[in-house]
């Protein structure tokens, strides 16, 4: 049945047909040209987008709750409303260790240190690591190495620290790694360097130290800034945190209603806000794209069908001639799909070099908002197989439209 | 050759209908060269409608090369219409875009002939009526009287057992519709079997037999003797 796709004269009497109505072809063509145009372009810049959001979060564990102490709302055994809390190594440790769902808990302690080299010097964000914060706040580390465990259990004397606070304590293309830098008036190794991240999650971080000596240096003893909890991927972080919050009230002596006590930044739930957004970004279109593809593809239908009440005579010749009802069904149907096809190509392509521009004019650099602005090739598949679909569908309207004059009728002389 | 037997047909014309043909009987044999004579509303065209397998009678017999045409598809109809017949029209119908030999292709193509055999035989036909010159021009090109031999070629690019011709030259200066009638002579005098409408009396003359309607009878049926065209040519 189709054997007469692989045959020359089928094409032949397409592609004359078309060729020899030119305007007609290109005029039908344009609405699904625009279609495609629209659904590739429209599909592509929101994989751009959701590509430079996967890269801003893609260095977080994002199923991550951020916990710190603030201070009390309400009085409560005893204890004045207003009261100061903060946490501890020993909170840190229970949550770990009792709420369920939990892969680890990072404790960590941040403060601001004026860091002096030589001459240069400067105010930065210093805060006291373990190393499993890699885990949850990936480090791009350009040289060297992060905080190992080495270094917390003898409190070791050693910084990793960002690319900004090299520009400014070092000099042009000088080796940082092993060189010492002051921190609050104390010799510091250099033995990282790491790549200042676009996105901040909590105060600013431009020089980790382990955590043990950011305790010895400070004196905080127990005390933490604030900690970092990371879920296991199948538990819901804001249960997680629920929990964890009640039991740092728990523990901490605060009454369980108070909202004030612990601050906190939920990733996990704003990261599936964005999701949530993306997705019906991206449903939205889809639904814009085919709605569009449909549109133009009906508008193939139309000119077709008025092509067909002009081509009647052709017809009732081409049906006086032997033509069977089948073969003109067959060639208008045909002609309807080559036309979707290689307006479908065409809008391929176009949308290829809309993207080509969206990625030219804001996909450069690490700020782009548009990052790698891509169609895959499945959808581009599922679009074509639509697309021949829908060609069909539409062409045998104009098809048995055509085939229901009867060849006496086209004929007939005016 | 082809046998006609009290064929009946009417057209619904709002409620009522118009009886367009009230009984016809004829019968042509292989060979003949027949005239279907009738001012305009006598039913010649429907009667030639009918036997080119174009329309379908209500009532009667048609019986064409020994085969009953009687409730026919579409797809048969069109089998039929591409083995027995060949058509010639008044305004030529050729097929605009396409080039004459394209064109006279084109029922070689429907009867599913290979492409190499389809070049060859329309440029056969191209070559009998003398247009072989002509072959990749296309019809906004040609002269009416080139046209309607164009239309002959691709009539009988099928080899058809009947040709008919609807006023085939009805859109033509006298002087070309005698050679166009020559040639149909010509067709004849090989031994193709022609019927014309015609309600020009010169081109009636010059077929072996005239079948005159009136208000859907045939009032006369008369052999004549035939009027040569090339004389005139």
């Amino acid at each position: 049945m189709f054997k007469f796709l692989f045959e020359r004269d089928t094409w032949q009497e397409v592609f004359d047909s078309l060729n020899k109505n030119k305007l007609r072809s290109i005029l039908t063509m344009v609405g699904v040209w625009w279609g495609i145009l629209l659904l590739i372009a429209l599909l592509g810049s929101a994989r751009g987008l959701e590509n430079s959001f996967n890269r801003l979060f893609g260095s977080f564990a994002t199923n991550s709750v951020f916990i710190w102490g603030q201070s009390t709302s309400k009085p409560f055994k005893g204890f004045q409303e207003g009261k100061r809390v903060r946490l501890s190594l020993t909170d840190a440790k229970k949550v770990e260790e009792n709420i369920e769902g939990i892969e680890f808990v990072i404790p960590r302690n941040q403060n601001q240190g004026l860091v002096v080299r030589g001459e240069l010097s400067g105010t930065f964000g210093i805060n006291g690591d373990y190393p499993l914060l890699d885990k949850v706040q990936k480090v791009n580390l350009m040289h060297g190495r992060f905080i190992n465990q080495n270094d917390i259990d003898n409190r070791k004397k050693v910084a990793v620290i960002s690319e900004s606070i090299y520009k400014q304590v070092f000099e042009k293309d000088e080796e940082a790694i092993g060189e010492l830098i002051q921190i609050n008036g104390m010799n510091f190794m250099v033995v990282g360097l790491f790549e200042d991240s676009n996105i901040n999650m909590g105060p600013r971080t431009e020089i980790h130290i382990p955590f043990t000596t950011f305790q010895q240096i400070y004196n905080q003893g127990d005390q933490i800034g604030w900690m970092m909890i990371t879920g296991k991927p199948e538990y819901d972080i804001r249960q997680i945190e629920e929990d964890s919050k009640l039991m740092l009230k728990n523990l901490n002596k605060i009454h369980p209603q108070d909202k004030r006590a612990f601050g906190s930044f939920n990733l996990g739930s704003e990261f599936a806000k964005m999701t949530g957004f993306l997705t019906g970004m991206q449903f939205l279109t889809w639904f814009v794209g085919i709605a569009t593809l449909i549109a133009g593809v009906f508008a193939i239908g139309n000119i077709l069908l008025i092509t067909v009440k002009e081509r009647t005579k052709e017809i009732g010749v081409r049906r006086a001639l032997g033509a069977t009802p089948f073969e003109i069904k067959r060639q208008i149907v045909v002609e309807a799909v080559t036309l979707t096809l290689i307006a479908g190509f065409f809008g391929i392509i176009s949308g290829g070099w809309i993207l080509i521009a969206l990625d030219s004019a804001f996909g450069q650099g690490p700020d782009a908002t548009i990052v790698n602005a891509s169609v895959s090739i499945a959808v581009v598949f599922v679009a074509i197989i639509i697309l021949v679909i829908l060609g069909t569908l539409i062409g045998l309207i104009p098809a048995f439209k055509a085939t229901s004059i009867k060849p006496i009728e086209a004929l007939r002389e005016e | 050759m082809l046998t006609i037997k009290k064929l009946h047909k009417s057209y619904p014309i709002g409620d009522r209908s118009l009886h367009v043909l009230k009984g016809i009987d004829l019968s042509v044999d292989e060979g003949e060269m027949v005239a279907i004579m009738g001012s305009s509303g006598s039913g010649k065209s429907t009667l030639l409608n009918i036997i080119g397998m174009l329309d379908e009678a209500d009532e009667g017999e048609y019986i064409l090369d020994g085969v009953t045409i009687k409730n026919l598809t579409e797809k048969k109809a069109a089998i039929y219409r591409n083995k027995f017949l060949g058509f010639i029209f008044q305004s030529f119908n050729l097929i605009n875009y396409k080039t004459a030999q394209e064109n006279v292709t084109l029922p070689l193509y429907y009867q599913g002939l290979k492409r190499k055999e389809r070049q060859e035989k329309s440029l056969f036909h191209l070559e009998k009526v003398g247009l072989r010159d002509w072959a990749d021009h296309h019809p906004s090109e040609l002269s009416g009287g080139q046209k309607q031999r164009v239309a002959i070629a691709r009539a009988l690019a099928a080899n058809p057992k009947l040709l008919l011709a609807d006023e085939p030259t009805g859109a033509l200066d006298t002087k070309t519709s005698y050679e166009i009638m020559a040639f149909l002579q010509q067709l004849n005098d090989e031994g193709k079997t022609l019927l014309i409408v015609t309600h020009e009396e010169d081109i009636a003359n010059m077929c072996k037999r005239i079948v005159r309607l009136k208000d859907g009878v045939i009032m006369e049926d008369v052999k004549v003797d035939q009027v040569r065209a090339e004389q005139y040519v």
